[in-house]
This record gives C-alpha cells, sequence and structure tokens, in this order.
C-alpha cells in the first residue's frame, strides 16, 4: 500500500512539474503556425505581389523590398552619399545636397508618402523627409531616383513630414522643433513661449512634372509636430497634425512635455488658407533655402537658393486651424478609408481616441469651443470624438486600415499590433510583435483604396531574432496575414538602417513603367560623347576634361598623357551601351572620393586631383563582360611645368614610347 | 536568339529596305568573336529591294489581267525564282557575318565559325539562334502556295473538261 502511495506521489510531483513547465511563457517559436511557408514563397523568376517602399532612418536612404518574400531590391539614395553608386560624390549629383549651411552630406529619412490620384496610389513618386536639416525630396518610381531636394526655410527638424492631399495637390512638412525666427532668432532659450513659433509648409507639387515649390507657411504657435495625415472624400480639404509639448517645455521635455493630461490634434483648414492667399493675405518672409533639381536629359542636378517665403500667421487669419485635446502626447495621427476618422494615438495614453471629421465640422459651425490654446481656438473634446478605444494595449503609436472598415495599431511597449474596428471601437485580435515595434504597414493603408492582405511590422528593438552580429544588429521587420479573422505570423525579415515609416504599392502599378536605359541620343550633358569619335581631352587652364566612353570592354581613351600636378582632373564618362542592366564604373586610383556607377546612356563626371607623379591606373568596376578584366587605362601624371604634351588614344601601340 | 541572360530573346527583323530590333545589342555583343557591325549599308539590297517587289506586284497584276494560264505559270516561276534568290542571298550574307572573322577578336575559337541559320533553329556558343520569315516572307510563300494551288485546280478543271 505504503508502495502504491508512494508511487502516487511520485506521479503527481511529475504530472504537476510537466504542467507546470507548460504553463510557462512559450518563446515566439510557437506563434508561427501552418501554411506560412507557402505564402511567402515566391518561385525563382516570379515576381512579388507589392513594392515595399521602406525609410532608412538614419542612413538616410530609401530602401525598396518585395512583399510577401521580404527580398532587398534596392537601396535608393536620398540624402546620404552612397559611395557604391556615386551619389553625392559625381559631380553631378553633389548640388543634390546642398542646403542653406553648404553640402549636407547624410540626413535622418523617417517617413514615405506614394503619390495618389483621387486618394489612390498612382505609382509616379515617392515623397521622403530629412529629419535633421529640413528638407523634402521626391523620387521618381520610374527610374528610382532622387530628382528634387527642398530645404524648408523657418523648420527646426521636418519630422512632421511628407504627408499628401488627396490628388498631390500638396506635400506638407511640420516642424518638430519649434524656433525662434527670423529678426528674433538670437533670443534666450527660456523665451520660448514668446518667441518660439512652428512652421507647416504647403509644398505645392506640378501635376504633370512632380516639381515642388513651397507655396506657403503657416506660422503656428511654438509647439512640437509629430505626425499628420490628410483629409480624403469628404475631409479633402484639410490636414490633421498631432501635437506634442503643448507645455511649451525647453528642457527635460521627457518630464516637463509629459504634464498635462491632454495635448492637441490640429486641424488644418488648407482650401481656408488658399482663400486668403487668393484674397493676398499673408506676408513674404526672408529666407534662404536651397532648391535642387535633377535634370533627367543633362543627368546633371543643380541648386539654387531661395530667399523668400509666403506666410499666413492663423492667430490673425481666423479660420484656418483648430485644436483637438488629445490624450497625452499623440504620435500617430491617422485618418480612415473613408475620410470620416481621425485616430490619434497618445503614446501615453491607456485609450485611442477616434475623432469623426462630421463632428469637428458641427462644433466649429457651433462655435463649440473650450477656450484658447495661443489665440487659436480649442474644440471641446466630447464634441469632436466618435469614440475610444477600451484598454487597446500599451504605448500606441501608428494606425494604419484595410478597406473592411479595420484598423491596425502599434504598439510599442506592449510589443504588439491590435485589430480594431474602426465603427465600433471594438478590439479584435492582437498579435505579437518581435520586438517594440515602431511603425507598420497595410498595402494602400495609408489610401482610400487599402489591399487588406498583409500587415507589415516594422521594429525598434531586433536582439535574439536573426544570428548575431556583434553588438550592432540589422533591424527586424514581421509580415503578417491579414485576409481572415486572425492575423497569422509569416515571415521575419532584416532591414537596412532604421526603418520608420513604410508604404507597399500593388507591383503592377510600377513595374510596367519602370526605366531600363537612357536613350543616348536624348543625352545632353555638357561633357558627353555620343560615340567614341567624339571622346576627347581638353586642357581649360588648370582642369583637364576627359570626354570619355565605356562599352564593352574598353575605355576610350585609355592612355591618357600630359596631366600636370597641380591639376584638377575631370572624368566625363558616357556609357555607351543600349542594353537593359549593363552598367559600367569608373575608379581611378587614390581618387578621394568614391566610384562611379553608369547606367547604359548615361554620363557621370568623377573629379580627380592628382597628388604625385608617375602613371596611374583607372578601371572599370562593374563586372560587365567576360572581359570586364581587360576594362582598364593608364593617366600619366607629370611634374609641374613638364612639357609633355597633352596626348590620349585608345588601341595605339608604339614601339618605342621614350620621353 | 536567346541566351541565359536574354531569357526575353533578342531580335533583328529585316525589312524591305532596313533593319529593326535589338541591332546594336546584337552587334555589341558578337564584337567579342570577331564579327562586324550589323549596319544598313551592309546590304546593297535594301537599294534595289523595292523595285524588286514592285515588279512582282506589278506582273501579278498583268497576271489578273492577261488571264492566262501561261502567264500564271510566269508569275509562279518568277515568284520561286525570287524565293529561291531571296534565300541564297541571305545564306551568302550570312556565310560571310559568320566567317569573315576580325582576326585580332577577343574570343577566338578553332574552328568555329557563326554563320546565323538559314530557316530554323542553330546553337552558336551561348545563343540559340532562329532565323525564320516574318509577314513579308509568309505574304510571298502565301503567294506562292495559292498560284500552284490554282494552277492544280485548273489543270484538274481541264482534265475533266
Amino acid at each position: 500500500m505504503k508502495k502504491h502511495i508512494k508511487s502516487a506521489l511520485l506521479l503527481l510531483v511529475a504530472v504537476s512539474a510537466v504542467t507546470f513547465y507548460a504553463c510557462k511563457p512559450q518563446g515566439p517559436q510557437a506563434a508561427l503556425t501552418g501554411d506560412a511557408a507557402a505564402k511567402v514563397y515566391v518561385a525563382p523568376g516570379k515576381y512579388d505581389e507589392f513594392y515595399n517602399f521602406v525609410s532608412g532612418g538614419f542612413n538616410g536612404q530609401l530602401s525598396v523590398y518585395g512583399i510577401p518574400s521580404g527580398r532587398l531590391f534596392r537601396i535608393i539614395p536620398v540624402f546620404s552619399q552612397f559611395a557604391e553608386n556615386g551619389y553625392g560624390y559625381s559631380e553631378e549629383s553633389k548640388p543634390m545636397l546642398m542646403t542653406s549651411h553648404g553640402f549636407v552630406p547624410w540626413d535622418d529619412l523617417h517617413h514615405p508618402a506614394l503619390s495618389t490620384t483621387n486618394g489612390e496610389h498612382d505609382g509616379r513618386w515617392a515623397f521622403v523627409n530629412a529629419n535633421n536639416t529640413p528638407r523634402v525630396a521626391r523620387v521618381n518610381l520610374k527610374t528610382f531616383r532622387t530628382e528634387e531636394i527642398i530645404e524648408l526655410p523657418n523648420s527646426g527638424g521636418n519630422h512632421s513630414s511628407p504627408f499628401i492631399t488627396e490628388n498631390t495637390e500638396y506635400v506638407v512638412a511640420g516642424t518638430r522643433f519649434s524656433v525662434p525666427m527670423g529678426d528674433k532668432s538670437d533670443v534666450s532659450i527660456s523665451t520660448y513661449k514668446e518667441n518660439f513659433k512652428g512652421t507647416i509648409s504647403f509644398i505645392k507639387v506640378d501635376p504633370t512634372t512632380g516639381k515642388m515649390n513651397i507655396n506657403f507657411q503657416l506660422k503656428t504657435p511654438g509647439v512640437n509636430f509629430d505626425l499628420s495625415r490628410a483629409g480624403k472624400g469628404p475631409s479633402h480639404g484639410w490636414f490633421f497634425f498631432s501635437c506634442y509639448n503643448t507645455e511649451q517645455a525647453y528642457t527635460l521635455l521627457e518630464v516637463n512635455a509629459t504634464q498635462k493630461d491632454k495635448d492637441f490634434i490640429m486641424a488644418v483648414n488648407w482650401k481656408k488658407a488658399e482663400e486668403y492667399i487668393a484674397q493676398g493675405k499673408g506676408e513674404k518672409a526672408k529666407v534662404n533655402y536651397a532648391h535642387n533639381v535633377l535634370d533627367e536629359s543633362t543627368h546633371t542636378a543643380t541648386s539654387e537658393m531661395l530667399k523668400e517665403v509666403l506666410q499666413l500667421d492663423p492667430t490673425v487669419l481666423k479660420d484656418i486651424i483648430y485644436f483637438i485635446p488629445c490624450p497625452k502626447s499623440p504620435h500617430g495621427c491617422d485618418t480612415d478609408p473613408t475620410g470620416e476618422y481621425i485616430v490619434a494615438s497618445g503614446k501615453l495614453a491607456a485609450i485611442i481616441p477616434v475623432f469623426s471629421f462630421t463632428k469637428i465640422q458641427a462644433a466649429i459651425a457651433a462655435k463649440d469651443f473650450e477656450g484658447e490654446f495661443a489665440g487659436i481656438p480649442v474644440i471641446k473634446y466630447e464634441s469632436a470624438l466618435h469614440g475610444e478605444v477600451k484598454k487597446p494595449g500599451l504605448g500606441p503609436l501608428h494606425t494604419e486600415f484595410d478597406e473592411k472598415g479595420n484598423a491596425y495599431t502599434s504598439f510599442f511597449v506592449s510589443s504588439e499590433i491590435v485589430k480594431w474596428n474602426v465603427k465600433s471601437l471594438q478590439v479584435l485580435d492582437r498579435v505579437a510583435t518581435y520586438y517594440s515595434i515602431g511603425h507598420l504597414c497595410v498595402p494602400g493603408g495609408p489610401t482610400r483604396k487599402p489591399h487588406g492582405k498583409y500587415v507589415i511590422a516594422y521594429n525598434k528593438i531586433t536582439k535574439d531574432r536573426y544570428l548575431p552580429t556583434g553588438p550592432e544588429l540589422t533591424q527586424s521587420a514581421q509580415l503578417y496575414d491579414i485576409s481572415g479573422d486572425k492575423m497569422q505570423l509569416l515571415l521575419d525579415f532584416p532591414t537596412t538602417g532604421e526603418p520608420h515609416y513604410a508604404e507597399a504599392i500593388p507591383a503592377n502599378l510600377i513595374a510596367p513603367n519602370s526605366t531600363k536605359i537612357y536613350k543616348i541620343e536624348d543625352n545632353r550633358h555638357p561633357y558627353v560623347a555620343k560615340g567614341e569619335k567624339e571622346t576627347k581631352v581638353e586642357r581649360k587652364g588648370k582642369e583637364v576634361h576627359v570626354y570619355m566612353t565605356a562599352i564593352r570592354s574598353h575605355l576610350t581613351p585609355d592612355n591618357i598623357e600630359g596631366i600636370k600636378l597641380g591639376d584638377v582632373v575631370y572624368f566625363h564618362v558616357t556609357n555607351l551601351e543600349q542594353d537593359w542592366d549593363v552598367p559600367h564604373g569608373f575608379a581611378v586610383k587614390g581618387a578621394a572620393n568614391a566610384e562611379i556607377l553608369i547606367m547604359p546612356g548615361e554620363t557621370q563626371t568623377l573629379k580627380w586631383i592628382p597628388d604625385e607623379v608617375g602613371v596611374v591606373p583607372f578601371y572599370c568596376t562593374d563586372f560587365c563582360s567576360a572581359l570586364h578584366q581587360e576594362m582598364q587605362g593608364y593617366a600619366r601624371v607629370s611634374p609641374a611645368g613638364s612639357p609633355v604634351p597633352l596626348k590620349f588614344s585608345t588601341g595605339v601601340v608604339e614601339e618605342t614610347g621614350s620621353k | 536568339m536567346w541566351a541565359p541572360q536574354y531569357p526575353e530573346g533578342l531580335e533583328m527583323k529585316i525589312w524591305i529596305n532596313t533593319l529593326s530590333g535589338d541591332v546594336k545589342t546584337i552587334s555589341a555583343l558578337n564584337h567579342y568573336i570577331g564579327m562586324k557591325t550589323i549596319e544598313v549599308s551592309m546590304f546593297p539590297e535594301f537599294k534595289y529591294m523595292i523595285y524588286l517587289v514592285g515588279i512582282m506586284i506589278g506582273i501579278g497584276a498583268l497576271t489578273a489581267i492577261i488571264n492566262k494560264r501561261w502567264m500564271l505559270m510566269i508569275y509562279l516561276s518568277t515568284i520561286l525564282l525570287a524565293g529561291i534568290g531571296a534565300l541564297i542571298d541571305f545564306y551568302l550574307w550570312g556565310y560571310d557575318y559568320g566567317h569573315n572573322l576580325n582576326p585580332e577578336a577577343p574570343i577566338k575559337i578553332e574552328g568555329m565559325s557563326y554563320q546565323p541559320p538559314l530557316i530554323g533553329t542553330k546553337v552558336l556558343l551561348n545563343f540559340t539562334a532562329f532565323s525564320g520569315p516574318d509577314i513579308g516572307g509568309w505574304i510571298f510563300i502565301g503567294v506562292g502556295i495559292l498560284l500552284f494551288a490554282l494552277l492544280i485546280y485548273e489543270w484538274k478543271a481541264n482534265k475533266i473538261k
């Protein structure tokens, strides 16, 4: 009997031990179920369904991935020099990085905004922001190249940017830091309340060329602007910005800017602003900012400095802006596909308020205000509110939408995506992210026509998701299937830089229009050589200009003599190829910049200042053909004042090359 | 022609008086093995082809007007001769293009020549080349077949009589 009791006891201990361990929280691997592999498998030679344009954060670039495979296709250099292809190093691309502070070779790129027509993606341009030295860039989605960069005057950090209106009429850029401006720029930091102002810049976009110009700026009370969305459908004509630091703190914001229960959503009636401008209202302010444009026919960017900007003061010109109270340091401010609901995510709030555009309009009409903030009317919270999502999670940041009336909100602190219904405000599902998600992306999520097949999480913490690579890790993204009632984790994929926002767009809106080559007959570069017969070397004082061509598998000229110490040599290399995917590269030994990559039909220029006497090799850096390794040449550098004449050739063999 | 690097294929079309398609790309690739750069000026035929075809159309029209069987025979013979002539001409050009190689070519393979196929498919190094008639050629072939069918029909109809 005793024996039996003993065995029963043993069994009990064993069972409880097993049960105890079964109750222990499980690792993330357990979350992956079913047919995930089949859903993300894109067979060799087949194409992904979506392009995913992902900001690179502190790498200053925009990266392009395929969804659902998560494969990286390309990094488009925008605000940072890119030694890999010579962007920001070649003479043609250097003007792209000019600012009022001179040449700025780096920035922090946070948010892409893909152009839309009637609120739907049209696949023409991607607009992206530079957070540090405030700029907005436009990338052409035919060439995947940065075509234009405009600097923003009176901006102290361009985080709340770029956000576009339904037909890409405007790209807006709100300043993160309010700053003193104009004549009052040299003031004590402690005079924040009195002297510091925010600005929202409205950049007009030419509907055919995409060219940008700052149409006007709104001068706002001094707060921090964080994110924004334009209205759509019925709310077209309005913008909604999240504002924090309405405490107007200028030090230790962590404490001093988190005191109030509510900050604001700022509603902007930009059609009203246009009316005032049409009436001749507003003031021209003296400023200094760069506008840089790439000309596709000369393959060259030019930079000009602009000196004036039109400013409107909404404290004087009423009815342009209104504040709506919003709990605790709002971050994301997202309008749903119908344009009726505005979802504001207070980073420190325990609920998510959803505002109604109809109610906001009614409140404004009825002057249902609780008071003013710095001369701007503040609408009563309850009057603007559609409802609150209760207990959604911790640390809500951003919201994207599907076409079925559901919202997907990212939660940084509780590291999850929560699916909820916009109308009923009921939480429907939640999935974990690995780890601490920032932005998220549903293909077409910010448009009137989402493709609610996937949601992608861009995380801030990677830790153990991949093989370790020392203290510095790649970033982690996760792809989830949202076509069913339950969100399903499909894939982890690494991302470059630090992704913030990203947009995804159906591949068929972009792929058929992708440029394959530049036509050599359309090349209007001032130093082009459209054939080997046009190659030459010219001296202009201390400058030596080499009109060089590259074709499989030689450079013309490949023997150059007569360069002297003290000269500045410009290699203008034209790629004569007219076949897809036959770039050539060019590099010179000891050149103090980078290589250049030259696409078929294009001309790019590498500047080289020889620093010693001798014969200097140069070669093609892009493996172009079976005889790529033969694609090389020599430049002879003689002492200053040497009598060696300027001479160049290719394929000329002199038996006794003396002197 | 197709190659591992060109799954979409490269194409050169020979028209009555010009060339079209990926001629530049084909020339750029072929220079490695010493083949000439293909240019319109390589084909003196382009200068008089249009007249030859004009004459053929004229003879066709004349055949319809004269409306005799002997004229039909003459027309068929002309079409056949022209077809054979065109094939011989293309063969001769192809022979020259494939055999008359630059002795300084970067890639030389002992005993290898690169004459394109007259009609049909041929493997040349990493390329699979195919030659065939396009719309113009098919019209010619169609005319020939029709004429031949007409003659047989006439011949049978006469026999029954």
